[in-house]
C-alpha cells in the first residue's frame, strides 16, 4: 500500500504518481538511481509505519533497518529495492474481523515493513516499433507491505479482513488505497488443507497484484477449486506464483518456485539502523485516532445505537465525523441523525449539518416522550439489566452509558438521552 | 614554482597580488601538458578556456570566500559533476555526462576553487595501484616505470607532480593513503561519515570516505574544514560539529601516547620502510611524545574480513550499471571488478550468507573492540601504509592475491571507521618515496593534522619534489 506522503520514500519528489501530467516529471538523482546518489528516509513515511503497526496492535522493536533487496527489473533502477528484511518496523499483531458466521475472529499480523515502490512500465508502439518505456514518477514511492498469518479461512474471510483493513488505513488517514489506480495491490496466499487438520499443507500459490476485493474474492475461489480438484487426484499441487486475469476470469501461471529468485537481502549501508525509545513509541501510540471498533462501542454506548447502525456510521470516518457534529448540535435528536444518514441517505457531502438539523426538525417534529412514559421505560431498563446496573452501583460510572442506551433503543431515540441519564441515576442511588 | 607553496601561502599571494590565479593555473596547465603525457593522472581536462575564464573573473572580482578561493584542484573522477565526463575509470561509464554535483565538488565550488581535471583511479576504487583502468595506467612521477598506487592514483601523482594544488580522493580501503605514501604526498582517509558522500559513485558504501590530498597536513586542514560536515542528502554523514582544523596545527603533542604495533612491522614489511618508519619515531619523541607497544592480535583477519564485505556492497552498488541506462554493457567490467562482483554476490547468497558476510561483519564488529581497545591505552596509532615500495607497472595487476595483500595495512581502518593520516616520512635507497599512517580515534582529525604538521615542522620529506621535475627547472 503506498503512503500518501507529501514526498518520496528516500529523496524530495512529489509523491503524486497519479497526478503526474507528465511522465518522469517527479523525479530526481537518488529515485532514478543514478552514480552517487544516495537515500535518506523520509520521517513522516517511517512514523507512519509504526503507526500502522501500533493500530494492528503489533510490537513494535525498539531496533529496526532498511536491507537491499537484490533483483534486476527494468523499472528497478538502481538493482535493489530498499526494503526491510528481518528487522521490519512492527511484528507480530493482528485484526479483528466478523466472520461469515459473525463470530468475531482476530486475523494474526506477521508484520508490517516499509520499503520503495518501483517504477512503472509501459508497453506501447512508438514510430511503428513495440517497445517498453519507463515511467520514475512511482519509483520511490513508500509502500506499506502488511504480512498475515495463515488465519485466513475463507475467501470471504479474506474479503472481510481487507475490508476491514481498508478501514482502518483510512480512518489513519496515511494512504488513499485507490485499488483501481494500484496504490493498493492485494497478494493472497492460498493453500488447501483438510477440514480439521491443524497442519499446514507443503505448498502455497501467491496471486500477485489483485486490485479490487472482490478480484481477490473470486481468485481465492478459483484457487481453492483448482488446489481441491488436484489433491482429490491424490496430487499436490505446484508452489508457485500466479496473476488474476480479469478477463477470463482465472488464474494464470507466472513463475514456478524452482525458478525462486534469491534476492541476496543485505542491511542497507547507506542509511543508519532506527532506534526508537520507549517514550518515542507512547508517543505514536498517543497520536493514533480513535478506530473503527473502538468508535462503534462508543457510538452504542454514547448514543445508544443498534451494533448494526454503528457498524454503518463508523464505516467511513468522513460519515461518523459528521453524525457526531450533527449530534454535538443537536442532541436531542441523535437517532434522528442516525436515521437520516443510514436510512435517508443523507449525502453528507452536499448538505451541511445546519440544514440538516434544520430538515429533520421540520419534518419529524420531534414529540417529547410525555415524562411518565420515560419514568416507566427506565423502571423496565433498570429491571431488565441487572449487571450494569449492579456494575455502576459498585462504582464502575460508564455502565450508566449502556443504560442510556437501552433507554434510547426502547424509545426508538424519542427520549432526551441526558434527561434520561439524570433519572437513572437519581433512581440507582 | 607556485605550485611548491603551500595554500596559506598561496591564499596569501593571492591576497597581496604577488601573482595571480591565472598564473597559478597556468602553471598547473603547462605542467599537465608537460607531465601528464607520462603519468597519465588526469582522465578528463576541463575546458582550459572555461578554467581560464574563471580564474580570470576570480583575479577581477577577488571574491575571496575562503583560503582555497582561487586555487586549482583535480578531482578523482569516482565524484559525479554536472556537465563533466565522469568514468569511474570504467569503460562503463566511459561517455556518462552527469546531471548534478556531488557535495563536495558542491562545497569546492562555492569556495571559489578551480576543478582543473578528473584523475584516474582504478575502476570504481577497485584496486590499489591504478592499474585496473580502462583508462591506462597511471604511472608514478618518481619512477614512471612504477606504479602510483591506488585507487587515487591519479590524484597523488597530479598533487605530486604539481599539476594541481590539491586534490578530492576517496578511501574505502587505503585509496588515499596509499597513493599518497607513494607519490610522497600526506592524504587523510577521515572518519567515516566527517564528509558527505553524496554524488561519490559507491564502492562499498559502509567504508567509503571521502577526504582531502595535499602537499602537507596544515594543506589537508585547510581543506577539511571547508568540506566536512553534515549533508542532508548523506543520511550517514554525521552532524558532529565541524572544527576548524587549522587552528589545531600549532598545539603542542607532549606527552601524546603513540601506540606502535611493532609485532606487525615484522609481518611481511620492507625492511627499508620498517627502519624509515621506526626513525620517524625519533622525531615523535624528539616532540615530546611517548612511543608505546601496542598489540593487535586479530590484525590478520583484517583482508578477510574486508574482501568479503567490500564486494559484498560492491556486487550490489554496481548493479544498476545494467547495459540499458549508461549504454554500456556489463562485459566492460575488467576481470578484476568481475571478480569483486562475483565473490560478492557469492558472500550474500542464500546458504553461504552466514558463512561469509555475516562472519565477516562480526569480525568487523571485534575489529572496532580492537580499535577502541588499544585507543583506550594510547593516542594514535603508528603503522606503516604499504608494505612494499611502488612496484612495477603490471606486478600487481597480473597478480590478483599479492593484489589484495598490498592493502594489509590500509583495510581494517575502513570497517571500524576511524580516520588515518598517511605523510611522507623517508625514502628507499633508491629514492622511492616512504609513508607512514597515524590512526586516531572517531572524529579526531584535529589531533592527526596537529601531529602530521607538527612532524612535517622538524622534517623536510614531504617538500621533495618528484625527479621528473627536477631535471628541469
Amino acid at each position: 500500500m503506498e503512503l500518501k506522503t507529501v514526498s518520496k520514500m528516500f529523496c524530495g519528489c512529489k509523491n503524486d504518481p497519479f497526478g503526474a501530467e507528465k511522465p518522469n516529471i517527479y523525479t530526481c538523482p537518488v529515485c532514478l538511481g543514478l552514480p552517487g546518489a544516495l537515500p535518506v528516509p523520509n520521517k513522516k513515511a517511517v512514523e507512519w509505519c509504526v503507526k500502522l503497526g501500533l493500530a494492528l496492535n503489533c510490537r513494535i522493536p525498539l531496533f529496526s533497518k532498511f536491507d537491499r533487496k537484490n533483483y534486476f527489473y527494468p523499472d528497478l533502477p538502481k538493482g535493489y529495492q530498499i526494503s526491510q528484511y528481518d528487522q521490519p518496523f512492527a511484528i507480530g499483531g493482528w485484526l479483528e474481523i466478523n466472520s461469515p458466521q459473525y463470530i468475531r475472529k482476530k486475523i494474526g499480523i506477521t508484520r508490517v515493513h516499509l520499503e520503495e515502490d518501483t517504477g512503472k512500465l509501459l508497453h506501447a508502439q512508438v514510430e511503428g516499433k513495440k517497445v517498453t518505456l519507463i515511467d520514475f514518477n512511482r519509483s520511490g514511492i513508500p509502500l506499506v507491505e502488511i504480512v498475515t498469518e495463515p488465519d485466513v479461512r475463507s475467501s470471504e474471510e479474506a474479503r472481510l479482513f481487507l475490508k476491514k483493513l481498508y478501514q482502518l488505513i483510512r480512518f489513519l488517514d496515511i494512504a488513499d488505497a485507490d485499488m483501481e489506480k494500484g496504490s493498493m495491490r492485494l497478494e493472497p496466499n492460498v493453500s488447501v488443507m483438510l477440514k480439521n487438520s491443524s497442519k499446514l499443507p507443503p505448498y502455497k500459490v501467491e496471486i500477485k497484484n489483485i486490485n479490487s476485493f472482490s478480484f481477490a474474492k473470486k481468485a481465492i475461489d478459483f484457487e481453492v477449486k483448482r488446489h481441491t480438484d488436484i489433491l482429490e487426484q491424490g496430487k499436490i499441487p505446484v508452489q508457485e506464483t500466479r496473476g488474476w486475469d480479469e478477463k477470463k476470469s482465472q488464474t494464470v501461471s507466472q513463475r514456478s518456485k524452482e525458478e525462486a529468485q534469491d534476492y541476496r537481502y543485505f542491511p542497507e549501508p547507506d542509511i543508519p539502523p532506527i532506534r526508537w525509545t520507549e517514550s518515542q513509541i507512547s508517543g505514536f501510540k498517543s497520536q493514533i485516532p480513535e478506530l473503527p471498533d473502538m468508535k462503534i462501542k462508543r457510538f452504542m454506548e454514547e448514543y445508544g445505537l443498534s451494533g448494526y447502525d454503528a457498524n454503518i456510521l463508523t464505516d467511513k470516518k468522513e460519515t461518523a465525523d459528521y453524525f457526531e457534529k450533527a449530534v454535538k448540535a443537536s442532541p436531542k435528536i441523535s437517532k434522528a441523525i442516525a436515521n437520516w444518514i443510514i436510512n435517508k441517505k443523507a449525502d453528507i457531502t452536499k448538505i451541511s449539518l445546519v440544514e440538516l438539523i434544520k430538515l429533520i426538525q421540520e419534518k419529524s417534529q420531534v414529540a417529547a416522550l410525555p415524562a411518565g412514559d420515560l419514568e416507566n421505560i427506565i423502571d423496565k431498563v433498570i429491571r431488565d439489566n441487572p449487571k450494569p446496573v449492579a456494575d455502576f452501583r459498585a462504582g464502575k460510572d460508564t455502565a450508566i452509558m449502556f443504560l442510556v442506551g437501552a433507554v434510547m433503543r426502547l424509545t426508538k431515540g424519542q427520549a432526551d438521552a441526558s434527561a434520561a441519564r439524570k433519572i437513572l441515576e437519581g433512581k440507582l442511588k | 614554482m607556485l605550485t611548491d607553496k603551500s595554500i596559506k601561502q598561496l591564499s596569501a599571494g593571492l591576497e597581496k597580488k604577488e601573482f595571480s590565479s591565472r598564473e597559478l593555473l597556468r602553471e598547473c596547465l603547462a605542467n599537465i601538458k608537460k607531465y601528464d603525457p607520462l603519468i597519465n593522472s588526469i582522465i578528463t581536462l576541463v575546458d582550459e578556456n572555461e578554467v581560464m575564464e574563471k580564474a580570470n573573473v576570480f583575479d577581477r572580482e577577488k571574491d575571496k570566500l575562503s583560503v582555497i578561493s582561487g586555487l586549482p584542484f583535480v578531482l578523482k573522477d569516482a565524484y559525479v559533476t554536472k556537465g563533466i565526463r565522469t568514468t569511474s575509470a570504467s569503460k562503463v561509464l566511459k561517455n556518462y555526462q552527469p546531471q548534478y554535483d556531488a557535495t563536495v565538488y558542491k562545497k569546492l565550488v562555492e569556495n571559489k576553487a578551480i576543478l582543473l581535471g578528473k584523475t584516474n583511479m582504478d575502476a570504481w576504487g577497485h584496486g590499489g595501484s591504478s592499474e585496473n583502468t580502462d583508462f591506462n595506467p597511471v604511472h608514478n612521477p618518481w619512477d614512471t616505470a612504477r606504479v602510483a598506487g591506488g585507487s587515487s592514483g591519479g590524484a597523488a601523482a597530479a598533487v605530486s607532480s604539481r599539476m594541481a594544488v590539491f586534490a578530492i580522493g576517496e578511501d574505502t580501503g587505503g585509496s588515499i593513503r596509499n597513493p599518497a605514501a607513494w607519490c610522497n604526498i600526506s592524504g587523510l582517509k577521515v572518519t567515516y561519515g566527517r564528509v558527505s558522500r553524496y554524488g561519490s559513485i559507491a564502492y562499498a558504501s559502509s567504508f567509503d570516505t571521502v577526504g582531502p590530498m595535499a602537499k602537507s597536513a596544515e594543506d589537508l586542514a585547510y581543506i577539511l574544514e571547508l568540506i566536512a560536515g553534515r549533508d542532508p542528502y548523506d543520511a550517514t554523514s554525521s552532524p558532529q560539529v565541524v572544527k576548524k582544523y587549522s587552528q589545531f596545527l600549532e598545539k603542542s603533542i607532549n606527552g601524546l601516547r603513540i601506540g606502535l604495533p611493532l609485532e606487525l612491522f615484522s609481518k611481511s614489511l620492507d625492511k627499508e620502510i620498517k627502519e624509515t618508519i621506526l626513525k620517524a619515531t625519533k622525531i615523535f619523541t624528539e616532540l615530546g611524545a611517548e612511543i608505546v607497544e601496542v598489540k593487535m592480535p586479530i590484525f590478520d583477519y583484517g583482508l578477510a574480513a574486508y574482501y568479503l564485505i567490500a564486494p559484498s556492497e560492491t556486487s550490489s552498488n554496481l548493479a544498476r550499471y545494467d547495459g540499458i541506462r549508461y549504454g554500456e554493457s556489463r562485459e566492460n567490467f575488467t576481470p578484476e571488478t568481475i571478480r569483486r562482483i562475483m565473490v560478492g554476490t557469492y558472500a550474500l547468497s542464500a546458504g553461504y550468507y552466514d558463512a561469509y558476510y555475516r562472519k565477516a561483519q562480526q569480525a568487523r564488529t571485534l575489529f572496532i573492540k580492537e580499535y577502541n581497545n588499544i585507543l583506550s591505552r594510547c593516542d594514535v596509532i603508528l603503522m606503516p601504509v604499504n608494505p612494499t615500495p611502488p612496484t612495477k607497472i603490471g606486478e600487481l595487476i597480473n597478480d590478483p592475491l599479492q593484489n589484495l595483500l598490498a592493502d594489509l595495512f590500509t583495510v581494517t581502518q575502513n570497517p571500524v571507521g576511524v580516520p588515518s593520516l598517511a605523510i611522507p616520512c623517508g625514502f628507499t635507497k633508491s629514492n622511492l618515496p616512504i609513508g607512514m599512517q597515524i590512526i586516531g580515534k572517531m572524529f579526531t582529525e584535529e589531533k592527526l593534522l596537529n601531529i602530521g604538521y607538527k612532524f612535517q615542522q622538524l622534517t623536510d620529506w614531504h617538500i621533495k619534489k618528484p625527479p621528473i621535475l627536477n631535471n628541469d627547472k
